[in-house]
């Protein structure tokens, strides 16, 4: 048995499991019971708005849906109309079903400039998000063979194909021979420099397909770019890509299970892309043996099944900190990035109540981990009454000294979902609110939840978005695939209904201050896999997003709060030229933050972290005027 | 817009084009793979069925309960995937009511009375010894899939048989560890 070689993390966390008191929670959850439709569900918010939403794009769901219907034709005057029969040149019933087809799917996410790009089992669309409350089509792209997992990087975007009916010339017609030259898994590579029409330039085929994919860069080789592929399918044969097997690794120990594949992309010439390594993450570093990891199976009785690691969903790369985090189908994985081509596994958990560890993301101190449980695999429902409130979860771990994963708590979008609405933890990413760690999230059909994961053992919802289901009888696959945050609003990827766009909104839980720092992060590429470290300016928002946090905790005396917000209203009114006055303001600035940081000596905590950081703030300000 | 091959041209495709699945659709080897794929698991839940009062070992019980709740669920995901397409969608029951062929790694009538009829240490090996059997047939229909020129093409079939694979291979090593233990202890 492997259980000995991995740790079982949270023995005794189901018995202290809480999701804390949020009193200012809306009772009862409006999220229970919403109209079902596909464009006119019923919607419920809080503290989110929706600000737009588009529909897919002609050419990525079935015509038969009525946004495509042709106008009827005109009646025969001369035939009265009989009513008990129907017509046969109507237009044929409104088919959910059909026009969603899992062939259409939306999924992943990125963003680059005022644009964001939407992957699709079928290709990719680029919209332009210039203008958030308007965003326009750029252009399809179709290039079927999903899931259609999607990064960009300067004139570069790359796409994961999976499917056997995936084509090296991105056509539709699939490749019915088992065996073929025509068929492409693997990773993509689009020059996007003209938008409008983007050109195939590299395709790198792969013994598994590419499910996810993640970008990775190597400080000490600028000139290359690297690219973590993903596979989880079946491994194809070795006559149609040599040297491909699918065999245990005691038979085969070349086998492509229980590996990931390194791309390495060299930036000047991108079409020679090819993959530099299959790097064994989940061996034994003393017995050599191949799969070390979770060999599949229950932890005991009344615990999760746990699929095997013989592969990663999902790896989230954080390079300024030299770590990646793998959720990797039975276990969540750490793992030294420092020589991006020869990772290193540095820790292994597993969690009894996970049944497929799905993604990650890391908090921007680099001191915590979210793994996600895709418990069903996406298309279940798994937020019903009946199912445990840690099944189909986020876990969140603590990073200790760099290279420890600790278990910590869990979360899990607390509103309860039909049976006809798929729903279990999926792709989010980190709102940037400086001094706290907040995260946004899809839930599929059970929509968008923000939450604050600041105390790992206590996270609270503070904001969230849901529709009914797309069909109220049966399940039709649906809801948000990837909620993200880029540059100052949260991007919904949704299944069936194109894409949406929030802003937040201020509440108790989240002040205008906060919201406002958070805007002020610009970002000129987001690819959410690819974690860059946040750094806020120094200026009053930022400032004011501290005070707030410290007066939430009461932490901080009114009048310093005060004297705090008069500080950056003086610097801020400095006339450009005005050396003495901005000399005063900045003196001003520099002593407030001298008592700031005597404050912190005799603070805690949380509390001293958030007094040194506002200091840190107006000192940054005072420099700023100073220059 | 539909680019071409690497290092080909781009061009421009109506939308009548771009949304044609029509080659991709499902074919009449994935309709039998599904329909087939019903009176198979529908065994396996009927062997499970037959260990409930055979067997005093909780690890077979817990084993039994995994089997049933992943079977019945795939069954039901299958049955849906016919009747939304129009296709017969066989009774869990149906395989008794006309003797229908065997799926490969299912249990003959007489292994099925085999098991019925032991008991105890000899039942958990009868029972684990088909059942990785049985699920090693399923494993057989989804590469006999793959290897079919035109299946498995649509994204709903290819989901399933990517599921159907992962899973059964990792239900065949927890049965093969079982086993080992049982034979050990004899």
């Amino acid at each position: 048995m492997k259980s000995g070689a991995t740790r079982t993390m949270c023995g005794v966390c189901v018995g202290i499991l809480t999701l804390a008191t949020v009193g200012a929670q809306p009772k009862p959850d409006p999220r229970v019971g919403l109209k079902p439709g596909l464009h006119d569900a019923g919607e419920a918010a809080w503290n989110l708005e929706r600000l737009a939403n588009l529909a897919k794009p002609e050419g990525f769901f079935d015509p038969k849906a009525p946004a495509g219907n042709p106008a009827p034709p005109e009646p025969d005057p001369k035939a009265p109309p009989d009513p008990t029969k129907p017509d046969p040149d109507a237009p044929p019933p409104f088919d959910p079903v059909a026009s969603n087809k899992l062939g259409f799917t939306n999924s992943d996410l990125a963003f680059s400039g005022n644009h964001a790009f939407v992957g699709n089992y079928h290709g990719f669309n680029t919209y332009d998000v210039e203008r958030p409350t308007r965003p326009k089509l750029l252009a399809s792209v179709v290039c079927p063979g999903g899931q259609g997992d999607v990064s960009v990087r300067g004139n570069l975007l790359f796409m994961s194909v999976e499917q056997t009916r995936g084509r090296l010339d991105c056509g539709t017609e699939g490749v019915p021979m088992p065996v073929s030259a025509e068929r492409f898994r693997g990773i993509r590579i689009f020059d996007i420099s003209n938008l409008a029409k983007p050109k195939q330039l590299a395709a790198i085929q792969t013994c598994r397909g590419s499910h996810t994919h993640t970008l990775v860069v190597d400080p000490k080789d600028p000139a290359s770019l690297y690219v973590y592929g993903s596979g989880t399918s079946s491994v194809r044969s070795a006559e149609e890509l040599a040297g491909c097997s699918g065999m245990k690794p005691d038979e085969d120990p070349n086998t492509a299970l229980f590996s990931i594949d390194v791309i390495k992309v060299p930036l000047a010439s991108p079409d020679k892309a090819a993959i530099v390594n299959r790097p064994r993450i989940f061996a034994d570093a003393k017995s050599g043996s191949l799969n070390a990891l979770w060999g599949g199976g229950d932890h005991g009785p009344g615990t999760q099944k746990t699929s095997v690691t013989n592969q990663c969903h999902d790896i989230t790369v954080f390079p300024e900190i030299g770590l990646a985090a793998g959720a990797c189908s039975g276990n969540g994985i750490l793992l030294d990035i420092h020589d991006p081509v020869h990772p290193v596994r540095l820790d292994d958990v597993s969690d009894k109540n996970f049944a497929y560890w799905h993604s990650a993301t890391f908090n921007n101190d680099g001191t915590k981990v979210i793994f996600t449980d895709e418990w069903g695999g996406g298309g279940r429902p798994r937020c019903r009454a009946i199912d445990p409130p840690n099944w189909g979860a986020d876990a969140i771990f603590d990073i200790i000294d760099g290279k420890k994963l600790q278990f910590a708590g869990y979360y899990k979008m607390p509103a309860v979902q039909t049976e006809q609405e798929n729903c279990v933890a999926h792709n989010g990413s980190l709102i940037p609110v400086p001094g706290r760690d907040i995260m946004v999230q899809a839930w599929y059909q059970g929509g968008v939840s923000a939450f604050d994961f600041t105390d790992a053992a206590r996270p609270v919802e503070i904001a969230f978005f849901d529709r009914g289901p797309i069909d109220g009888k049966q399940l039709i696959t649906g809801g948000y695939w990837s909620a993200y945050w880029f540059n100052g609003h949260i991007y919904g990827s949704e299944i069936a209904r194109g894409l949406d766009v929030f802003r937040l909104k201020p509440s108790e839980h989240l002040s205008q201050n906060e919201i406002d720092a958070a805007m002020l992060v610009r970002s000129e590429e987001t690819n959410t896999q690819f974690q860059t470290k946040i750094v806020w300016p120094a200026s009053a928002p930022v400032a004011l997003a501290y005070v707030d946090q410290l007066a939430r905790a009461k932490a901080i005396q009114p009048e310093r709060a005060r004297a705090v917000k008069s500080a950056f209203e003086k610097a801020d009114g400095v006339r450009s030229g005005d050396r003495k006055a901005a000399a005063a303001a900045g003196d001003q600035l520099d002593a407030l933050a001298r008592q700031i940081e005597n404050d912190a000596a005799s603070a805690a905590g949380r509390d001293a972290m958030r007094l040194k950081s506002l200091a840190a703030t107006l000192k940054g300000r005072a420099a700023k005027l100073g220059g | 817009m539909q680019p071409g091959a690497p290092g080909e041209a781009s061009r421009v495709i109506s939308a009548a084009a771009a949304s044609d699945l029509s080659h991709v659709e499902y074919t009449g080897a994935d309709i039998k793979f599904m329909q087939g794929m019903i009176g198979h698991h529908a065994q396996a839940l009927e062997m499970v069925q037959l260990l409930k009062t055979r067997t005093a070992n909780d690890d077979m019980k817990k084993l039994a309960l995994r089997i049933e709740l992943s079977q019945d669920d795939e069954i039901r995901m299958m049955q849906g995937w016919l009747q939304v397409r129009g296709q017969p969608a066989p009774d869990r029951n149906a395989m008794h009511m006309h003797g229908a062929t065997l799926m490969p790694g299912m249990l003959t009538p007489d292994e099925m009375k085999q098991l019925e009829e032991a008991k105890g240490a000899e039942f958990d090996r009868l029972f684990l010894e088909g059942m990785i059997k049985h699920h090693g047939g399923a494993l057989t229909m989804v590469k006999d899939l793959l290897e079919t020129p035109g299946a498995a093409q649509e994204s709903d079939v290819f989901a399933f048989v990517s599921d159907v694979e992962s899973d059964q291979r990792m239900e065949i090593d927890r049965m093969g560890a079982l086993l080992a233990m049982i034979k050990e202890h004899r």
